[in-house]
Parts: structure tokens; sequence; C-alpha cells
């Protein structure tokens, strides 16, 4: 039975991952030839793991579903990457952005792990630079910095609002180096059906290839798993269109428990869904909350003639619009953290007060800094934003108000992991949003490109290799291999089951149903029989799937209903886990709010005596979950109540 | 809105293609194009038919999977948008669409729309990288680079290698695309040591792709989603001569 140990290093908190390094075990350069590493997706973790452990001398084989690994999800980053460079000599130091970002995340993140991050902040920047990555500089040549929700100095780097993008070609760019000098292979086009154990060790991996549809049998003396999150859960999301759960799933099935699951981000500014065909939603960058204001009617009227097209929000008068974040929150107004934004839009949605064509939308209006500022300013602002909106939408927002509602956007619960990165499966590796590790029940802004180049660059070459120093007597081992005919084998009996239902509705139509389920009852705020209900409706949809599911097409051939098929068979379950995590919570905290423990103000009330711990779930069976607490313990910062008013 | 929409099928890289025409109703104007072939597919998948193939993924236009040549233009009818992007508002009631796939040589068809783009990661392969291992790099504003160049570099950077350039060439020619890559390190300090290696193998490795060569005819521009610049064009030439000569 594994083990809930965190194997936090002893010691000071500032020289725990000093004193980890000058303590690990090597492997030297002939034995890192001989010993075989799989990297599963090739974001900015998984990229920078493969290059920087084929630049080691491992071997490396990495896999990614889609055609090249440019494309994983990690490109679609906006905004920018936190870094302790403290180079506006604004107060900015390595135990700020440690203290923020434990703050941030509401007090459930892990200390050491969260100190690690924040020192190796500084390198990430130094290595994207050495690669070419063009970030915005100053006149003088320098690289220039701006300010992020949560943080009272400059520490985000970016590019343009493409800072993702740039930062996974770098990475990118390094893992192509890598395929090129013969030391990391690439398997694009494949997909991890399943991990492979061997006597209590990961040892390879079941893979499908998309394009013939075979499964393939992989080793390595170590996977890691860098497969991102799983918000496409909700159907609709600002996630792409193929992230999914399964790697984590597959693995949480063969022993890698799965931590706070119920802990998921949800952006308030986001364009509306504008119809049941939408699949999925597009982000609007969090800064447009400087200069809009966010409001909808004061009369239901109103709104109800705004969502027929009889009433123009220009045309409803300033007496009668209600600035709800600047009533509700006069302190802070409209730049509320992005929980507290996006409780307030659906509440007062829910109140009969939305507007749009669905009514699940409320405005954010440029009027009166345009009026204040100019145009031109905004324009020099905000440009590329108003041109992307007014491109999905056909709606001038110079002119009209935006319209905007939340979306699922990030997960901060994943596969749990100790300080070296490693699951309860020995020799499994989760990095990245795969993983919980970081960012507790919230994560700030720009954290998500930090901890995804952290742990790919500067923390998992030191942990693998550590591990891998215990495993240079074990040979390369074949693949035929009992454990791995028999995950193979079930791996096909699984496809083959999906086939065979034959049913009568489509992957997407389960899909959707359930994004409709987590999304009302496990979405922004919670309850316990909206949980419950939550269970009930979910195991019900996840039968019938089982029975009526329709996969057009064969098995050994490209297959992309099957291929859909299986990620929803997944999505079907973790959805069960999310809700009863949420269920067990008896706290607010963070993205994770609980309608029966509020303020008397409608904000977050957590429960530190009760729930100060990492919720480590254990698969049982299909709805058997066992619970596993990791008590977080602070010893450098005071555990406090967050506020904002 | 009603459309008709013409849609090459292929069943693999060996058959051979046709169109098959399929007629679809009442699509809203604020469809997205990808939006509109999901409603396709689950019409078909009702049909018991096999749904059409298409590569997409992030749906917000910077991932770079999606790749459909609709009425003869690579990304379709609007300009600066991959096709994620496009909105069915662009088309009118009662309009036949024409849906291709790339067509390229070095890009082969996989199925139906979906065609295999590994040529563009095997040109970065032979050397769109600074040669530097992770850790032990130098403080990151050791470095200096002036806010123009840097602005140059970016708008280079800026592709995302869908290969709409490649598409909209005559000649198929994947000038844009190299020369992007190519200007991003030109225009910076870091990618000077390996300059002339850079340009003269990932030159060379385009070539023995099979992309065809730049008559200057800019449709690769023109077509671009990102709107990268011809300019790069120009610049990689230079690269390459100065590479060759000196």
């Amino acid at each position: 039975m594994a083990e809930l140990n965190p194997k936090i290093p002893k010691g000071p908190l500032t020289s725990k991952w000093t004193h980890y390094k000058d303590h690990q075990n090597l492997v030297n350069p002939s034995n890192k030839r001989k010993l075989d590493i799989i990297v599963v997706g090739t974001g900015l973790a998984g990229s920078a793991a493969a290059a920087s452990l084929g630049e080691m001398g491992f071997n490396v084989k990495i896999f990614c579903y889609q055609d090249s690994p440019r494309r994983a999800h990690s490109i679609a980053a906006q905004g920018g990457i936190n870094a302790a460079k403290n180079y506006p000599n604004d107060g900015d130091s390595v135990y700020r952005l440690f203290y923020d970002t434990i703050k941030g995340g509401d007090y459930r993140a892990r200390e050491a792990n969260v100190y690690r991050l924040a020192e190796v902040s500084n390198a990430i920047i130094d290595q994207c630079v050495a690669q070419g990555v063009p970030f915005a500089r100053e006149y003088g040549g320098s690289l220039e910095n701006r300010s992020f929700g949560g943080a009272q100095v400059s520490r985000t780097f970016f590019a343009r609002g493409q800072t993702g993008q740039q930062l996974l070609l770098g990475s990118y760019s390094a893992l192509s180096r890598q395929i090129k000098l013969g030391t990391v292979k690439l398997y694009d086009r494949h997909e991890m059906m399943d991990v492979v154990i061997v006597d209590g060790k990961a040892r390879g991996i079941i893979a499908r290839d998309l394009i013939t549809g075979k499964l393939e049998r992989h080793f390595g003396h170590a996977v890691v798993v860098a497969t991102g999150g799983y918000g496409n859960v909700f159907y609709l999301s600002t996630n792409a269109m193929g992230s999914n759960t399964s790697s984590i799933w597959q693995i949480f099935k063969k022993g890698a428990w799965l931590a706070n699951p119920c802990f998921t981000q949800i952006h308030p500014t986001c364009i509306p869904v504008h119809g049941d065909f939408q699949s999925k939603l597009t982000l609007m960058s969090e800064s447009l909350r400087n200069d809009g204001r966010i409001w909808v009617p004061k009369r239901k009227e109103d709104a109800e003639a705004h969502r027929n097209g009889k009433l123009k929000a220009n045309d409803i008068a300033e007496e009668n619009r209600d600035y709800f974040l600047e009533r509700r929150y006069p302190a802070f107004g409209n730049l509320v953290p992005r929980d507290v934004a996006s409780r307030a839009a659906k509440e007062r949605c829910d109140a009969g007060f939305g507007v749009g064509e669905t009514g699940l939308a409320v405005f954010l209006d440029f009027k009166e800094s345009i009026g204040r500022l100019g145009k031109n300013v905004i324009e020099d602002r905000y440009g590329n934003l108003f041109q992307m909106y007014e491109k999905i939408v056909d709606e001038n927002p110079y002119v009209n108000p935006m319209m905007i509602y939340p979306a699922a956007h990030y997960t901060m619960g994943g596969t749990w992991v100790d300080y070296e990165l490693q699951t309860t499966v020995t020799g499994l590796f989760a990095a990245g949003e795969a993983n919980f590790s970081d960012h507790g029940a919230n994560r700030l802004g720009a954290s998500a490109l930090m901890q995804g180049l952290a742990d790919g660059y500067f923390v998992l070459p030191y942990t693998v290799q550590n591990y891998l120093s215990g495993e240079i007597r074990v040979a390369r081992m074949s693949t035929d291999k009992v454990e791995f005919a028999e995950a193979e084998k079930a791996v096909q009996t699984r496809l083959e089951k999906l086939m065979a239902i034959k049913g009568t509705r489509s992957v997407d139509y389960f899909h959707k149903e359930l994004g409709k389920i987590m999304w009302e009852y496990v979405g922004m705020a919670r309850n316990e029989a909206g949980l419950k209900k939550a269970i009930e409706l979910i195991r019900k949809l996840r039968a019938e799937f089982w029975k009526d599911v329709k996969i057009p097409g064969t098995l050994l051939e490209l297959n992309v209903e099957l291929e859909k098929a299986n990620r929803v068979a997944d999505f079907l379950e973790l959805g069960e886990l999310m809700a009863n995590d949420a269920l067990n919570r008896n706290e607010s905290c963070g993205g994770h709010f609980r309608e029966e423990y509020q303020t008397e103000e409608g904000e977050c009330k957590r429960n530190d005596d009760e729930y100060k711990y990492v919720a480590a779930w254990e698969y049982k069976g299909d709805g058997d979950f066992l619970l596993h607490k990791e008590p977080l313990v602070y010893e450098e910062i005071e555990v406090k109540q967050r506020v904002y008013k | 809105m009603d459309l008709t929409l013409k849609i090459w099928r292929q069943k693999d890289a060996k058959s051979t293609g046709k169109f098959v025409t399929y007629s679809l109703k009442n699509i809203s104007p604020s469809c997205s194009f990808l939006e509109m072939l999901d409603i396709l597919n689950e019409q078909l998948i009702n049909k018991n038919e096999e749904p059409v193939v298409f590569d997409h993924d992030c749906r917000e236009g910077i991932c770079g999977m999606c790749s459909l040549y609709i009425n003869g233009r690579p990304h379709g009818p609007d300009d600066a948008v991959t096709v994620c992007q496009l909105h069915m508002r662009k088309f009118k009631d009662g309009d036949t669409i024409v849906i291709e796939p790339w067509r390229a040589k070095p890009f082969p068809v996989i199925r139906d729309l979906m065609v295999d783009r590994s040529a563009f990661d095997k040109i970065i392969q032979e050397g769109g990288y600074v040669s530097v291992n992770t850790g032990g790099a130098a403080e990151a504003n050791n470095i200096l680079v002036g806010k123009e160049n840097s602005e140059l570099a970016m708008d280079a950077a800026a592709c995302i290698g869908c290969g709409a350039c490649v598409a909209a060439c005559k000649n198929a020619s994947a000038m844009l695309f190299v020369s992007a890559k190519v200007s991003q390190f030109a225009l910076l300090p870091q990618g000077q040591v390996e300059a002339k290696q850079r340009v003269k193998k990932m030159v060379k490795m385009m070539d023995e792709l099979g992309f065809g060569n730049c008559t200057n005819t800019y449709a690769c521009e023109a077509e671009c989603p990102k709107l990268i610049s011809r300019s790069n064009i120009a610049r990689m030439n230079r690269e390459f001569m100065c590479a060759k000569v000196i």
C-alpha cells in the first residue's frame, strides 16, 4: 500500500532545495545511455523535461496526440510568466513570490514546493532568454515587466499577448534539437492508453497510434505524465478540444492518487456562450478589468428586453444600471479576484438580470474610460483584444459594451505528487497542470507557465535522475513481458467494448450533458444537495453512455469519434470524484465555494481546523474512492483570512 | 442559413479522393466554421455515415492545427484569422462552400481534410533553435536587445506553423515559414553564433523535403493568419547569401 509521504527535505525552508540538490544521487554518463524515460505530453512541462533529460544523456521517448509537439495547449496562454527578478526595483523577492502564491492559493498548497517554485523562477527567465524567446523589452534593451492580479509588484514577463506561445516554441526548439541529436524520439499523433507497472514500479505505457489505430507497447525505466488539466470535464472551457483527463485517470486507476480534484478555476472574463452548437469558450485577458466597468440592468424588464433584442445596452439609462462589483466590493470594485468576480456575475444572472441572447452574460463597459482617457489610449492598451472580440462576436466594443461570462479555465487539482514530483506509484512522475502541486485552491495569473517550466527544466531533471540512480542495474525490459501483454489486452478489451455498444447517441451528446451537470452543480457555487444530485446524475449518465453511445468506423483506423469516446468515458468517472471531493470539503476556499460556508458578506469561509489538508483520493473501484489526508503544515507563513473589501 | 458543402473525402493516404456534396440547413451566422462542421458530423453520425476528419485543437487561433482550404483560400475568406476563428456570418444563405485539405506534395493527405505537416518539424529540427542546454544560462539582462529588433523578432516568432503559406503558394514553397524562424534568430544576439549554419541547414532540408521555390508572388503573406511579413523572406535570402559567400 502506497504511503502518503511528501518527502519534504529537512532543514530551513530557504535551503531545502539546495540541500536536496547537493545530496541527490547521480547517474554517470555511461549508465545514463542505458536508461529510458517516457514523457507523455509536449506542453511546457513535458517538452522542457524531455529536452533537459535528453541533454543530460538519457534516452527519452515523448508522446503527443497532436500532429506536432508545438500544438500543446500551453501555447494558448496569453498574459505572462512570473519571476522574482525584481528588475523594476519595487521590492520583489523570492520570499514575496512564495508568499503571494501561498496566499493566492488560499493556504491550501505545500510550503516547500511553492518556495522551490519561487526559487527557480529567475532561472526560467534566464533560460528562455538564452533560447531566444522574444520577451518584451524596454528602450534600453532590458526586459520589461508588467503587473498582474494578486501581487503588489510588477513581476510578470511577457511576449505581447502570446507569452505561452513563445515559451512553448522555446521548449519545442530545445526538444527539436534533441530529436535531431537522437536523444529524444518523438511519437506524434499517439495517445497514451495506460501505464504498465512491473513489480510495483512504472515501466512503460501502452499507446495508440492515432493514424493506424494500432496499440503499441513502450518500455521506460521511468514515466513522466505531463498531460495538462481536466477543465474539459465541463465540456465548455477555455481548454483545447483535445485536452483530456485520460492519462491522469489511467494512472489513478493504477494507484497514483488524485489530489484536490474539486479545485477548479473559473475565469470571469470570457466571451459568453452563443448557442448549443458552441464547442469552446474564448478567454479575454483579465487586464480588461483595469478600465472596464461590469454591470447588468437594475430592472428585470430591461434585462429581458435586451435578451429579446428589443433594447440596446446604450439605451439603458445610467440610473438603471447596477455596477454590482462596485456596489458589493467598494474597495476593490471591478478588480476583485477571479473567483469573486465570477461568482458575483453568476449570482446576478441566476437572479434574472443577465443579458444577451441566452441571459448568461454581463456587460463590460469601456464608455467611461474612453470618455476619460480617449479612444486612442484604450486602443493602445487593449487593441488586439478588442479586435479579437469583434471577430468572434461581430460587435464593436468601442461603441457597444462587451458581453462576458465566466468559464472553466484551469484545474489546480491533479495527480498527487511528493516533493520530487513522484506519484504514489514508484517511478511514475507528474508535472505541470497534471499535478496538484503548487497552486492550492486558486492559481494566480501568470503562474501556470512558471510552474510548467519549473517542473520541466529545473525539478524533474534532478528528481528523475535521483530515482534512476537506483535503477542502473535494471536492464531494458522486453515488452513481451506479461505485464505489458496484460495492460495491452485490457486496453484492447475496453476499446472493443466501446465499439460494440453501437448505440444511438453521439459522443458529443454525452460530453455536453456531463458538462451541463458539472457546470450546474460542481461549478462556481456548490452545495450539499446539489453535489449529491450531481453524483446521482453522473452515474445515470455514465450507465447510459456505456449502453447507448454510437461510435462509427472501426478500431484499426483513424477514428476521431473513438478517441473522443475514450476520453469522455474517463470524464464521466472523474466528474463523480470531483463532486465527492467538493462534498467532502465542508468549507469554502479559493475556487471551491460551498454556499453553506460563507461569511455574512458572501465571502469564502475556510475551516482551517478541519480542512487544512490535501485531499488525496485512492481508486477502489467504479465510483468507489478512498480519502487520504496530507496535513498542510505552515512553518514560515501565518495563515490568515483573505480579505478584499 | 442553408448551405451546400462540397467536401474532399479521402479514406487514407493511398486511396483516391473525391468531392462529396452535403446540404446543411439552419446554420446560425454566429456559428464558427468548425462548429458548422461539427453540426455536419453530428448529422452524418446519426445517419450512420463516416464523419469528416479535419485537424483542429485550440479553436482560438494559436495552436496552428486547423488547416482548411475554403473556396480556394487557406483559412477561408476572412483576413488574418485561422479557420477556427472564421464565422459563418462571412457567408450568405444559399452559398456553396468548397472545402479541401492543404494541397502540397510535402503535406500528404492522411484522411479527408487532415494532412501530415511533420515536414515543418523536420525543418525546425535542422536548426530552428539556439543550441543552449538547460541550466547555466547567463543572467537574462546581460543580453540586451534593442526594442526595435525585439519587436521585429516577435513579429516573425508569431508564426503558428499552420502551413497556410505553403498551401497558398502555387509552388508549395515554405519560404515564409522558414524565413520567419531564420529571421527571429537573425534579429537577436542569441542567434548570431549559429546563424550561418542555421540558415544553410534549414534551407537544405526545406529543399530536400520537396517544398518549391519562391517566385515572389507573396500569396503566402496575403493568406498568413498571423500577418507574417514577406520582408522575412528578403532577410533570409540575405542571410543565406552571406552564409554561402563569406
